[in-house]
Formats: C-alpha cells, structure tokens, sequence
C-alpha cells in the first residue's frame, strides 16, 4: 500500500498505523519491526501497570486465582439477623433459573445461602460451582490509607528522608562537581592532568568493591544511621565532572576573557557566567544524581541501620519481609515509590536519553 | 524557554543565598592567593570527595583484605598476612564447590560466571534489535522509546517487587499459564527457573539504558552511506553486517564494557527478587561480599574486602584486556 | 585617552618565542591597525596590550606608566573580540551593564552610560534581547557598545570584522573609522586584511613572526615599502617580482636584466645600487603601462584576461615562465594567446637587493 494510493477519505486506521514516515512501499520487515515493537510494549509496560492495577484489588480479590484482570470487589447485601453484609452470589437453581442469594458461609463444595428479599425463608444450602459471585469494578483507594495508617504515618519519615538525601545529594553533587569542571576546563595549570585522570579513575571502581572501607570512614565520621552517611560518600561522582567538563570545553575562552576585563572575580564568571551557561549539561547531571540518590539500595542498606533513618527504598525492602502476606499494602506502596519518577520521567524523557547518549559515546 | 533553562532557574533561586556569602569569601581567596590558584580552590571540594570516599578506600581495603577479626577500624585489626585468601581458596577439589570451607564464596563465583556472560549477551542483542527497531523510519518513535527506557528509571526494588508480584504461585503468569490450560510452575522456587528470572529481569530493567546509546550510535552514522550501499545494490544482511555493524564497533565496545561491569555488580534486584535463593542458586559475587561483611555475624570484613579485591582486579584485567583488543582492531 | 609604550615586549609561550622582541610607541588618539599573516603574532601582542596574557620580558606602559603588573581588568583598556564574546544568557542592556555592576558602579550612573552607548551605535531597540536574536552587524554594534560602556582609555579590537559578509564589512568599517573620529580615543586594532589596514588606519604597524616590518602611514607603506614583505604584503592585488641584476647604471636610469629578457630600462635613481648586484624588481600591476605595438618593454603572453568592466587583469606569462598580473584600465582588447608590452613609468618601480631590502626610493631629476 503506497501513500499516493490513499486517499483522505479511506484512510483507515490500519493505514494509518502502517504507514511510515517517509515515502515508500510498506516492506515486510515494517511488519516485523512493528510486531517486536508492539511486543515490547507488552513486556516493558505491562508488568508495571499491573501491579498498579492489583495496588487497587481487595485483599480477597489479590487472593483470587486465576486473577481478575480489572479490580473487583464483591456487591454485599445487609441481611436481617446477620453483623456483617454478606457477600452476594447469583445461583443458579435446579430448574435452570438464576436467583441472588447472599452467603452466610461455605462449607466445602456447598455454601449456605439466604435470600436476602426473604430472610424468613431460612437457609438454603447451594453447590459451590452454581453460585458465580455478584462484583462491580471497584478501586480499593484504601490500601493506600491503610498504608498511611499501618506505617503509623512513618511512611512520611521514609519520604521525607529520601527526599532530603536525593536533594542535598543532588545540589552538592552539582555545585561541587561544577567546580571541579570549571577548573579543569578552563584554567591551564601544573596539575591538572593528574587531577583530572585521579577523579576519572574512580569510575573504575565498583562501590560494592569499596563498600566495607567506605562504611568504615561513615562510622569514623560518626554518620552511621545518619542520613549524612548516604550523602556524602556519593556526591564527588566522576561522571558528573567529565559531563560537565566536556561541555564546559565547548564554552569559548573569550566570554572568559571578555568577563574578566568586566572586572569580574573568578567566583564571579564561574556563578555569573560558565553556570548559566552549562544549564543543558547541568541538567543532565542532575536528572542522573536524582534518579541514583532516589533509587540507591546497598549504601543505605549498610549505613542506615536505624527504621527512622530507612530511605522509601529501604522500607518498600522490609516491608517485602515483615508485611509479606500483605499484598495490597506492599503493592501501594511499590507504586507510591515509582510514581515521582514516573512522572519525571514524562516530563524530562528526552534530556534523560540525550543525557545518556551522550554519556556513552563522548 | 527550555526545561534545562527553568531547571536552572530554579536552582538558582534556592542556592542563591547561600551564594551571597560564598562569593565574598571566594573573592578574598582570590585576593590572597592569586588567579593562579584559584583552580585548585575550585578543585578542592571535589578532590577532598574523591579520595575520601573513593582513593582511600582502596587501600583501606587491601588493608582489611590482610587483617583479621570483626573489629571495623584498621588500627584495631591483627594483620594475618594472607590468611582470608587462603581461606578463600581453601578446597579440596576446586571442581566442587561443597569440598571448600567457603563453599558459598566458590558457589557465587560460579554463579556470576555463569550469570554475566549470559546476561550480557542476551541483553547487547536484544538492545541492538530494539535500537535497529528504533533507528527505522516508523511512527511514534518517541513513544516507543519511552516504552523501552522506562524501567532504567524505576528503584532496583520496585523492579524486583514488580516481577516477583508477576512470578509468585498465584501470579499473573501463572494466571495466564493456568487459562490456558497448562500447569503453572513456581518459577522462583526452582534453581533452573529462579536463574532464568534473574537474567530476565535485570535485562528487563536494564536494556533501555543500552538501547538509548546504542540507538544514538546508529542515528550517527551518515545516512548517506547507506545511500551510497543501497546504489551498490547491497542487500539489506549485508548492509547491516559490512556497515552498520563495523561503524556501530566503538559504541558496542562501550556498551559491552558497562554492561559487563554492571552485570557482575548485580546486587539489588536479586537480593529483594529472590534474595540470592533458592538455596544459592542466584547468590552472586556482589551478594556474598555483603553476606559475609554486613549480613552475617560475627561481620568478617577481611574476607569481604579479599572477595572484593579479587572482583576489582578480575574487572580491571577484563577491562584492560578490551581496551587492548579495542585499540589492536583500530590499528587493522 | 592615552598614549601607549611597548618597551622590548617579548612573549614565549614554552621554548617557542612568539614575539622575539618589539618596540612601539602609539600616540594619545591615534588609530593604529597591527597587520600581518596569521601566525604573525598580531593577536598576542593585542593580548599583552589588554593584559590576557603575560609578558615574558619587557615593559608596556599607558600614559607612561608601566602595566605589566596590573590585571587585564584594571589597565583602563577595553577589547572587542573576534567572536565578539558576548554573554549568551544576559540581554544587550544586561551585556552592556555586567562590567559596570561588577564595580558597583552606582545604578543611575550604569544606566546613563548603556544609554549613552546605545544611542551612540543605535542599538537602543535592542536592549531586551539577547545576542542569538541579534544580526551580526548588530552584536558587532553590541560588542562595540560594551567597549564604549566601560569608558576606556584604549580600544582594542581582535579582528572585529572577520565573521561579517563583505558588505557588511565595508559599512562597518566606516562606523568604526567614525567612531574613532568622534570619541578621539586611542585604539589598537588588529586585522589580517590589508584592505581594512589601509582604509581605517592613522599608522599601520606590519608584523611578520613577531617583528616589525615597517611602521607608518598607509600611503607611505604602499609608496614606500621597506622591503620585499611589506611590499608584497600591503597592495592588492599582489605586487609584480622579477628577480635579476642591474646591467648598467645611467646618471638618472637604471638598465635592469633578468635571464631570457630583454634588458629594461627604467627611468630615475636609487641610492645604493651597483653594477652587477644581484637585486628584485617590483612593479604594482597598477604601474605597468601597456603597449599592444610597440617593441618597448617586455614581451608578455596573455593566458587570461579578467574583465571587470572599468577595468581588466591580464594574467601574462613572460619568457621564462614567470607569471606576472597587470591591470589596464578601462576594458581590454588584449585576448589569451596575445602578445603586449610592458613597462613601468618613470618612478613607479621597487628595487630590493639581495637581503629584501629595498635600494631607497627611485629618485627623478
């Protein structure tokens, strides 16, 4: 199918779909390239919206197998005689017609039923496998209260601690590195070199392989359990000055020279002039310092040793251990620990990946 | 006006105070000691940073590495010369790892043996497929970009808790396993099965980032070589192997390397998806090194940091011996 | 306003010296232009001027006092770039004003000079933007502006017009020349075009590898170069060389030879020639006079023959083949493959010896 065979009014949205960008004939491996795409928005995105899909289940409907797909929560009927609304069930009777019946109990493959318009007519006991139950979709908006609730409101010291290690982090990491990249990019000096290659080289070293001398030095520093202990072993990060370092090369010396014979103090062109102006390699850097700091798990599981020092992370972990029949808890808060960068991520995508392609090919 | 313009006006705003007092300081320093040293003034921060909390605990490790008993400070420790190596490597039979006094230790390097080369291939191949799916003339690209990048953003943790919701007896896979009318499995009680999912998922969580360079290594190459091989009437395999792929070398050297490194400090994802389980079927290098030093009691820092020397320098020879092919194929 | 002295200015970046050694002396509002090849050092003498970089050796003193030791900032000079360096981020008013804050100038004072420079370049409908929204005239205009902002006792200019179009070009060069005439102040302007050496400049200074060739008036340059350089340098298009030797000296003529042509006599005197020396003619292709008949002068080949309408470029060939470009006003009727004849006028003609320098000034009775 060409484009110049369509017309306006017969496009169809299978056209639309397989039509591609420029011109041409539509080619098989189109049809292959859209089929693994489409795949991959099954594999990449599915499992994610499904867990917030169960994040708004019942407990009993988290319990069902097979899973329902949508949430579901079971319609009750108040009963006469009965504390509790009773889940209500459609019955299909000996005669072939259908009744709704609320259930009082089950007993193996028979359940005891009551008509809920007809208390007075007493119990009637029912097979399992003729009582499909009543439902309606329903967002259990609860699981997330109960989480606020259970937590006893210490969720909000979980926030707020990651938050605050992901800020401070992020804007010592910033300035400091900016720093560093300013002097290593546009000052000629004895030294520099060997600067320049030490703080490179600690890419080269994994965290794991140095984690028992670092949280040795956190402990000499008397910052273990403090969030200080997380911050600060991680903000001198390499890549964050050869990013800014390399885009700090392409600024011209002349703005440099022009600012100096302004009169400005280095300070001065570094705040005033070089900071505004690496403003895109800035945001790189701190799109990457908020998405570690934020996601971060081995040092804050060594260092921060105390529940009212655990970063979201860290809870979300324990939680995994001490609630790990509670399902829909762990589930809500699985969500709440995803969504702030979820919504980032909308908003900053092509930094991000721009950030990242440039990271890798230099 | 651009995001990164705003972003930076907002940091602005909320370091600008403190700014006012820095710069009347930075201006005496400038006075004190001259233009010429300022630059180390700029360093100093930075470079305090990065031997603090990167230099330092290089040697603090070899140190640790040679030292005995639980006690955390160097000056409290005994030195045993190479006494945590050889425990270490205290077998029997270095074909079986139950004959060693640190058979976990044997197991987890195995493991990561294993693990590494597996996960690094099926991760450079299905991100070279993605990013040739991406490079093509196709609609939404943005989308699907998106699409594929999305889990690099997600915590380790959510990642984990995520497939585990997926994986578990009564999970969604199983769901679909059972409605289609086969048997489900408990995926992460099998060692087989629990492997499997550990590769999976840490490539899931991982190949966007890889597509995105990748990706960005493709849209580099001019597109008129293309033009020129499609007059020389090249076939489409033969584009891909004789262009794409040599002019793709760099960036899939790059890519290789990260991903290499990354994939043998796998920690986070398995520690909460399987937990290293079952039994130690996915207890990997990372994960012994924090066993045995944090984990565990009494915490046996010494032989931590020996298992972590030997993982750094096992990195170091691995990149060095690319770095030396990578230059030996650019001289050809 | 102040006068400028370079005092033995060296500068050596590492082992390579730059500028081996110079001496200058501009006077209180004078408009000097450094002119030379690129690489010739012109740039880094301007930088030593404004205090970008440090001399090695020597001394550079404003009003007589010497500067060496005193930052860029606080010479009382002000530059314009070659990229015209203005801050991307700040607007044209911000641009202006930026030198000024950072003295604390007080902010009535700030505004009544972006105003006054404004106005002087016309830019003050462009004070809200900033440079990427600007023409390069007009951030040319802006660079200027920050100079004049700033009150200086000299003006430097790195090449100002470099990254204009060449008709752009000549109408900057204009404003700068009447810029110069209105403000009186001393400015350094340094240039590799030749062109813009001759039309704007009070003296022009000729470099090569960090010496000065010839220092003077544009005219006196061209009428008069000190050697085969400066000659070769300053005109356009390129003066004429034919090596060769003085045959014959008469009392007011010179007979020049050259191997495979005919001797040529040329009418006035040098001071210092001898029979038999070794020397290199220079004739301008504007100073050859042409003869489509006569057997006066040397046989010329015409291989191209440029038009331009009020006047041609003869690209000529002669015996031994080398090349030589005369210019004939008016529209030529010479076409490839004719023969002419040429010869230079009385006086308008170069003698240099064997070291390049030239032998005086041709002298008529």
């Amino acid at each position: 199918m060409t484009e110049a065979s369509m017309t306006k009014t017969d496009m169809s949205v299978s056209a639309f779909l397989m039509r591609r960008r420029g011109r041409g004939r539509f080619h098989w491996t189109d049809g292959l390239t859209y089929a693994y795409l489409l795949l991959g928005l099954v594999v990449m995105f599915v499992p994610v919206l499904w867990v917030v899909v169960s994040s708004f289940k019942t407990p009993a409907n988290l319990a069902e197998f097979p899973p329902t797909i949508l949430p579901f929560s079971a319609e009750t009927a108040v009963v006469e005689g009965f504390d509790e609304p009773l889940p209500l069930f459609d019955v299909v009777g000996e005669d072939g017609e259908t009744v709704r019946l609320a259930q009082i109990r089950r007993v193996g493959i028979q359940a005891q039923m009551i008509d809920p318009a007809d208390p007075e007519a007493g119990r009637i006991v029912v097979p399992v496998e003729n009582a499909t139950p009543v439902r309606r979709v329903y967002l259990a908006f609860e699981n997330y209260t109960n989480l606020l609730a259970s937590s006893g409101n210490q969720i909000w010291r979980y926030v707020f601690n990651s938050l605050f290690i992901t800020v401070v982090a992020t804007v010592i990491t910033l300035v400091m590195n900016s720093m560093a990249a300013f002097a290593l990019s546009k000052y000629r000096f004895r030294g520099s070199n060997v600067a320049l290659v030490s703080i490179l080289a600690t890419l080269m070293i994994p965290a794991t392989v140095v984690l028992v001398p670092t949280y040795m030095i956190v402990a000499q520093l008397g910052l273990v359990g403090n969030l200080w202990g997380v911050i600060l072993p991680t903000v001198a990060t390499p890549t964050g000055v050869f990013l800014l370092r390399q885009y700090m090369l392409t600024i011209p010396d002349e703005l440099i020279e022009a600012a100096r014979m302004d009169h400005a103090s280095e300070w001065r062109i570094f705040w005033r002039i070089i900071l505004p102006l690496s403003s895109p390699a800035l945001a790189v850097v701190a799109i990457f310092s908020i998405l570690s700091r934020w996601n971060d798990f081995l040092l804050p599981l060594v260092v921060l040793n105390r529940r009212e020092s655990y970063t979201l992370q860290l809870a979300l972990a324990s939680f995994q251990t001490e609630y790990g029949i509670q399902y829909e808890i762990l589930l809500a808060m699985t969500t709440l620990t995803a969504l702030p960068l979820a919504c980032a991520f909308i908003f900053l995508q092509r930094y991000i990946t721009t950030g990242i392609a440039s990271t890798g090919i230099k | 006006m651009s995001a990164g313009t705003q972003f930076a006006a907002a940091a602005g705003a909320v370091v600008a105070l403190p700014a006012r007092l820095v710069e009347p300081v930075m201006y005496g320093l400038q006075r004190l000691l001259g233009i010429r040293r300022m630059p180390w003034v700029f360093l100093l921060p930075n470079l305090v940073a990065v031997i603090l909390f990167a230099l330092l605990p290089v040697f603090i490790n070899v140190f640790y590495s040679v030292s005995g008993s639980d006690r955390l400070f160097p000056w409290d420790r005994p030195l045993v010369g190479g006494a945590n190596y050889a425990t270490l490597f205290d077998c029997d039979n270095f074909l079986d790892p139950s004959t060693c006094s640190r058979d976990l230790f044997w197991r987890a390097l195995g493991n990561s043996l294993v693990f590494v080369p597996v996960q690094v291939t099926a991760m450079i191949l299905i991100a070279l497929l993605t990013a040739i799916c991406l490079n093509r003339d196709i609609r939404a690209r943005g989308f699907f970009r998106g699409i594929f990048f999305f889990p690099v953003m997600l915590s380790p943790v959510v990642v984990a808790l995520t497939w585990q919701w997926i994986l578990q007896r009564n999970g969604a896979l199983n769901g679909l396993i059972s409605s289609a009318g086969l048997t489900p499995v408990n995926w992460l009680v099998f060692p087989n099965t629990a492997f499997f999912w550990s590769v999976f998922v840490t490539v899931w969580a991982h190949m966007g980032f890889y597509t995105i360079i990748l990706l960005a290594g493709l849209q580099a190459i001019p597109r008129d070589v293309y033009e020129a091989a499609r007059m020389d009437s090249a076939t489409p395999w033969r584009v891909f192997t004789r262009i794409t792929l040599p002019l793709l070398k760099p960036v899939l050297l790059v890519v290789f390397i990260l991903a290499v490194i990354r994939s043998v400090q796998t920690f986070d994802e398995l520690y909460v998806l399987t937990g290293g389980g079952p039994g130690s079927a996915t207890m990997l290098m990372v994960q012994y090194i924090f066993e045995v030093g944090f984990a565990s009691q009494p915490r046996n820092f010494g032989l931590a940091a020996a298992a972590s020397l030997l993982l750094g320098v096992a990195l170091l020879i691995f990149t060095g011996i690319q770095m030396r092919i990578s230059r030996s194929g650019r001289d050809d | 306003m102040a006068s400028l002295t370079l005092d033995k200015v060296t500068k050596s970046f590492g082992a390579v010296e730059v500028i081996p050694g110079v001496d200058l002396d501009i006077k209180d509002g004078e408009f000097v232009v450094f002119v030379g090849p690129s690489g010739c050092g012109k740039s880094t003498l301007l930088r030593l001027i404004a205090g970008l970089e440090d001399v090695s050796d020597g001394d550079i003193r404003i009003e007589g006092d010497s500067v060496v030791s005193i930052p860029a900032a606080d010479r009382g000079v002000a530059m314009v770039f070659q990229s015209y360096a203005l801050y991307p981020h700040m607007t044209v008013r911000e641009n202006l004003s930026f030198g000024l804050e950072n003295i604390r100038m007080a902010k009535p004072e700030i505004t009544r000079r972006v105003t006054e420079a404004a106005t002087l370049l016309q830019i003050e409908q462009l004070l809200e933007r900033r440079p990427k929204q600007l023409s390069g005239g007009q951030r040319q205009r802006v660079a200027i502006g920050r100079a004049i902002t700033r009150d200086p006792k000299i003006f430097l200019f790195d090449e100002p017009l470099s990254n204009l179009d060449a008709e752009l070009r000549v109408m900057m060069r204009v404003e700068i020349t009447k810029l110069h005439e209105r403000l009186g102040n001393t400015m350094i302007y340094v240039t590799h075009d030749q062109i813009e050496a001759m039309t704007m400049a009070d003296k022009i200074v000729v470099l090569r590898k960090g010496v000065i060739e010839q220092v003077g008036a544009p005219l006196d340059l061209y009428n008069h170069p000190r050697n085969l350089f400066v000659a070769g340098f300053i005109g356009s298009p390129r003066m004429n060389f034919v090596e060769g030797r003085i045959e014959a000296l008469g009392e007011h003529t010179i007979t020049f030879a050259a191997d495979g042509l005919p001797p040529l006599v040329l009418d006035g005197a040098v001071e210092g020639a001898a029979t038999g020396a070794p020397v290199t003619l220079g004739v301008r292709p504007e100073d050859f006079l042409v003869s489509h008949a006569a057997e006066k002068g040397w046989p010329a080949t015409v291989s191209i023959a440029e038009q331009y309408g009020a006047s041609s470029y003869l690209h000529c060939t002669l015996p031994g083949d080398r090349p030589v470009l005369i210019h004939e006003p008016g529209q030529s009727k010479a076409g490839r493959g004719d023969v002419i004849h040429v010869a230079p006028p009385a006086g308008r003609w170069h003698l240099f010896d064997a070291e390049g320098l030239a032998l005086g000034n041709p002298r008529l009775s």
